[in-house]
């Protein structure tokens, strides 16, 4: 066991978990990284691509190397850092990317292939033969070359969605983030602090100084205990800030119940939507690590990890460590592991002149060569005086100083530049307007110093909101400076890992500069440094090191790293936020839903709308049965449709008619109250929008529908050309598409069926004709509206109330109407009909048609102007020929396919040839063969010509008859009996 | 983003719909001799300035107002927003 003295784990109790199937026990407070490392583990995961053995790198978010699968079943979750993973009871994790165990993995075998594998070796290699990449190559390359596996089961957890708002938002809640809050909150400001750790301290809770002569942790609870007191301050802990949006918006991951072995009734990660008119960056600073030899050896790993392994908790990956720094910050890890009790066999810093912080051996002026132990680190080989020699330890920290996390601050093309003294890039000029970087992420390295940029950074960012604050009095802290050596890499033959979750070694670096592959955006995509799932935390700026001593310019000059959302990664699911399943967008129910479940009605998807499709009946085994069934009860006797899912716009004022006018191709200001015309919308270039009904109620009050697929879109225009266009009109505007359950009754005998519902209203030919409208009641004061209007060709009207009457309304049409035969009918049905009266719909009106190809040209009027009028005139528009026909198979069993070409019956069948497309097809019980409608070359001069329609897609043909659009009564008799 | 909403203050951009260059406020005369050209240009021809431009958002989730909103394209910083009725109003009045 390596379980040190002190920490902040919870000893008293003891949580039990399994890693690749064996059982281990931690505390409280334990990640799984340091409760695998408490428990002698080094070995924790395989590479991406030579798949070698690797240990913990990191102690925090940044971690490449160890990648663990967690949990089982449905819940099972791929690629997560075990760095981040806090230890739960029953936790289950599994190692990656290897086969059959952790310890010996068949596909090493890439390691010793490696001269194979450098960088480029994709672009290079899997090129020929062509049709080799999608069949074979890839997918081997991804089941070698893999990460974690997925479920492939539905996530059973749910996720949600929130907005908080504040004055200040503070990232990161280590010594400047708690400071900057700190002074924000005693200003009044309301104040969001988030910090993606599970406990607040930031590095401080992972180093042994103290903040006024006690212990950092006891300062950092007092300080929590006084914010959590307070009403503006919201702490946010396991959250994640993980974008900069514009306009002070920033997301946020908050991990609700990731920690606990199942979320119970709790939600499991929350997707934070935050608007802060300030924030303070208190993100901190990563470690970089040295690259030499083999340094991926199992047990060596980042300095400042090392340490907060052994201080924060209490575990240490050996009993014999060495470190290898070319700061002054390294040194403290020899420190505070020595002082628990762990053998500092020698600290390497290439610093001639460095200094010693404690007892122990300093190798100044030295450097690391090598590394033995190929499952875990045995012996590091130095190099100094000219005298090499092997130090046998079993674990090192390595620093290669600090990079501040500027990620945030990159998100709007800041740029951040280069600081000689740090060794670093800090925050520059640009940036996320309104986000204000302080301590280490602003260079600030020192806690005193961390500590004051965050007062100070937070006052004056409330101070730019008019907010004034008082900086705190902070405590007495550590003012220790910092100071480094560039030392990136250590030249050698062998391979020295720069990315180690990409495989990127200095070598493949040398051949990008070799291949000339030299600026940082190619040497990025030629060697994938920093495009791991950790986005090169630890790895950038030593490639750009590297890089620039290759190319003998400085690192400013060879480019710099910039970052992208998210700073680390975000599950899918949580993106979603719960918008799954029946959540994924607003359902809407039509007033007669749930009566038409009770009659089993099939429901269909239209746009948001859940319509009835058909309603089977007992012994129908096949759709067609019931809309054939349906379709026939309309032409017979009466059906009932729910129509209430047809935008309905209601239009008055003084200028009413005069807009209407303007929207529709035809006459609309004309019209006499009472009665109901047919409308034609163009869109401003001149091709056919939508259509429905204009119906005038009063002298100064229209309704118009619109198509169910386009209710809101041109209601969208409407309120364009009303405030837009033409302000100067008067003339209001409102949907009431919800507030009116409209039913259509069609058929020969839906007057009778009418007649006994309304209050004493007439309803004969000659006081309510066709195209009539009026407001009346029905069913003894119902308020009501009657449009006798038809889709179908036949008698039909089509009646509204107010939308919570529509179930009751139905049920009582279908009462009383029983002897007539009144059947319910739905969408396929009422397709069915159309096609068969030749209406256009959805099909016909696909945006590509014009007036005149729907056989409507004469009504764009040459009079008024109107929205696409000028446009319709246009050559290109008027001179096309294709007209709506009907077309029937010579075979009455044959069958006709929408989408299918048209060729005239000799021609060759090529695009110079065609002659147009089936727009809709259907069977039709009336003709009593399948028949449909398509846009035809000349189409209205060719009737009773005998076409091709061409089915590529599956390989058919068949022989049609043009025929005139409408099926059904051509005359239009029965709409005016 | 945030849009300022001339009545109702900040709101969030998702509960907009964008429609474009403001251009689409002056809708040609339909009765000029050259109608199908100006008609050409206003249908299909918009400027795509990188820098200050001024658009059209519909608050559809809101009051359902349009809105000229004058926004940096390189930045995305709004430097206001008005009523699209008041400015197709007092252009009507100036003539323009």
């Amino acid at each position: 066991m390596t379980r040190l003295s002190g920490g902040l784990i919870d000893r008293s109790r003891t949580l039990s978990f399994t890693f690749d199937g064996k059982r281990y026990h931690g505390h409280p407070g334990d990640t799984l990284a340091s409760a695998l490392l408490a428990n002698g583990l080094r070995l924790m995961g395989r590479s991406f691509k030579y798949h070698r053995p690797r240990g913990v790198l990191c102690a925090g978010s940044e971690e490449p190397n160890a990648l663990v699968e967690l949990r089982s079943g449905a819940r099972q979750e791929p690629n997560t850092r075990a760095t981040t993973v806090e230890l739960f009871d029953g936790l289950e994790a599994r190692s990656q990317n290897r086969w059959p165990s952790l310890g010996f993995d068949a596909l090493a075998v890439n390691d010793l292939l490696a001269p194979f594998f450098t960088a480029g070796f994709y672009y290079k290699t899997f090129m020929w033969p062509k049709g080799f990449w999608e069949k074979l190559y890839e997918p081997a390359i991804r089941k070698a070359a893999g990460l974690g596996s997925l479920s492939m089961r539905p996530d059973p957890d749910a996720y949600e969605r929130g907005y908080l708002h504040c004055d200040l938002l503070v990232i990161g809640a280590g010594a400047a983030g708690l400071a900057a809050a700190l002074t924000a909150v005693r200003s009044g400001a309301r104040v969001i602090l988030t910090d993606e750790d599970f406990r607040p301290g930031g590095r401080l809770l992972s180093e042994t100084e103290t903040l006024d002569g006690a212990r950092a942790s006891d300062w950092i609870s007092a300080l929590k205990a006084e914010l959590e007191s307070l009403p503006n301050i919201r702490v946010m802990q396991r959250t994640t800030v993980f974008g900069v949006y514009d306009h002070g918006i920033y997301g946020a991951v908050e991990r609700v119940s990731d920690h606990l072995a199942e979320p119970g009734h709790r939600v499991r990660q929350t997707l934070w939507r935050i608007t802060a008119k300030r924030a303070v960056l208190a993100a901190g600073a990563t470690e970089r690590p040295i690259a030499f030899a083999d340094n991926d050896r199992p047990g060596i790993m980042l300095a400042g990890a090392m340490r907060a392994y052994a201080n924060r908790w209490a575990a240490s990956p050996s009993e014999t460590i060495a470190v290898f720094t070319n700061n002054d910050d390294g040194h403290r890890t020899a420190r505070d592991l020595a002082a628990k009790g762990v053998h500092v066999a020698a600290v390497i810093d290439p610093r001639p002149e460095a200094r010693a912080c404690a007892d122990y051996r300093l190798i100044a002026g030295g450097i690391v060569t090598g590394a033995r132990g190929r499952l875990g680190l045995t012996a590091i080989q130095v190099q100094a005086n000219g005298k090499s020699e092997w130090i046998d330890c079993g674990a090192m920290g390595v620093s290669g100083g600090w990079n501040p996390n500027v990620h945030l601050f990159s998100h709007h093309r800041g740029r951040p530049v280069w600081n000689d003294a740090l060794q670093a890039f800090l925050p520059g000029e640009g940036g996320p307007s309104g986000l204000l970087p302080a301590g280490a992420a602003a260079g600030c390295f020192s806690t005193a110093a961390a500590l004051r940029s965050g007062a100070e950074t937070a006052r004056s960012a409330l101070q730019e909101i008019g907010i004034a604050a008082r900086l705190p009095n902070l405590p007495c802290a550590d003012e220790e400076g910092y100071t480094i050596a560039p030392t990136f890499y250590v030249p050698g033959k062998k391979r020295a890992w720069v990315d180690f979750q990409n495989d990127v070694t200095v070598k493949d670096i040398k051949l990008a500069h070799a291949e000339n592959m030299r600026p940082v955006e190619h040497l990025k995509r030629y060697t994938t440094l920093g495009m791991a799932t950790d986005q090169g935390k630890t790895a950038n700026v030593t490639g750009l090191a590297v890089m620039a001593e290759l190319d003998k310019r400085s690192i400013p000059e060879t480019g710099t790293t910039i970052f992208r959302p998210p700073f680390t990664p975000v599950a899918l699911s949580v993106l979603g936020g719960g918008d799954t399943g029946l959540h994924f967008r607003p359902r809407r129910l039509t007033p007669t839903h749930y009566w038409a479940e009770g009659q089993g009605a099939v429901f269909v998807e239209v746009g948001q709308w859940i319509r009835a499709q058909y309603y089977p009946r007992v012994g129908e085994t096949h759709w067609r049965q019931s809309v054939d069934r349906e379709a026939r009860a309309v032409r017979r006797g009466v059906g009932l449709c729910d129509v209430t899912s047809l935008g309905k716009i209601d239009v008055q004022g003084a200028h009413a008619g005069e807009f209407l006018n303007r929207l529709y191709s035809n006459m609309m200001a004309t019209l006499k109250i009472g009665r109901v015309r047919y409308g034609l919308m163009l869109r401003e270039d001149g091709f056919a929008y939508d259509d429905g009904t204009c119906a005038r109620l009063g002298e100064d009050h229209y309704v118009v529908t619109t198509t169910t697929a386009n209710a809101g879109l041109v209601y969208r225009n409407m309120e364009f050309a009303r405030q837009c266009l033409w302000p100067e009109l008067d003339v209001q505007l409102i949907s009431t598409t919800d507030a009116w359950a409209q039913i259509a009754a069609a058929g020969p005998k839906s007057r009778a069926l009418l007649d006994r519902i309304v209050d004493g209203f007439d309803l004969s030919n000659e006081v309510f004709p066709f195209m009539a409208c009026a407001a009346l009641t029905v069913c003894g004061g119902l308020r009501a509206r009657l449009f006798r209007i038809s889709f179908s060709g036949e008698l039909a009207y089509e009646i509204a109330v107010p939308a919570r009457y529509g179930h009751a309304l139905m049920e009582r049409l279908m009462e009383l109407g029983a002897d007539l035969g009144a059947t319910p009918y739905g969408t396929e049905a009422l397709g069915v009909l159309r096609i068969e009266k030749g209406h256009a719909a959805g099909a016909e009106l696909n945006g590509q048609t014009t007036a005149a190809m729907i056989g409507l040209g004469s009504m764009v009027s040459q009079k008024k102007d109107s929205v696409g009028a000028v446009m319709s005139r246009r050559d290109g528009l008027a001179s096309d020929k294709r007209r709506l026909v009907g077309l029937q198979p010579l075979d009455p069993a044959g069958k006709v396919v929408s989408g299918s070409h048209l060729f005239a019956l000799d021609a060759p069948r090529s695009l110079d040839t065609d002659q147009g497309w089936i727009t809709s097809a259907c069977y039709s019980p009336h003709v009593g063969s399948m028949i449909g409608l398509g846009f035809l070359e000349n189409g209205d001069e060719r009737l009773g010509e005998v076409i091709v329609a061409a089915n590529p897609l599956e390989g058919e043909s068949a022989h049609l008859r043009v025929v005139p659009a409408h099926f059904v009564d051509p005359g239009g008799a029965r709409l005016r009996e | 983003m945030l849009i300022p909403h001339p009545s109702l203050g900040p709101r969030d951009a998702e509960e907009f719909t964008y429609l474009g260059d403001s251009r689409l406020l002056d809708r040609p005369d339909p009765n000029a001799p050259d109608a199908e050209s100006a008609f050409c240009d206003y249908v299909f021809l918009r400027d795509n300035p990188a820098g200050v431009h001024r658009e059209l958002w519909f608050h559809e989730q809101g009051d359902r107002s349009w809105l000229v909103v004058t926004r940096d394209t390189v930045t995305h910083q709004v430097l206001g927003a008005e009523m699209a009725r008041d400015v197709a109003l007092a252009r009507k009045g100036s003539g323009a």
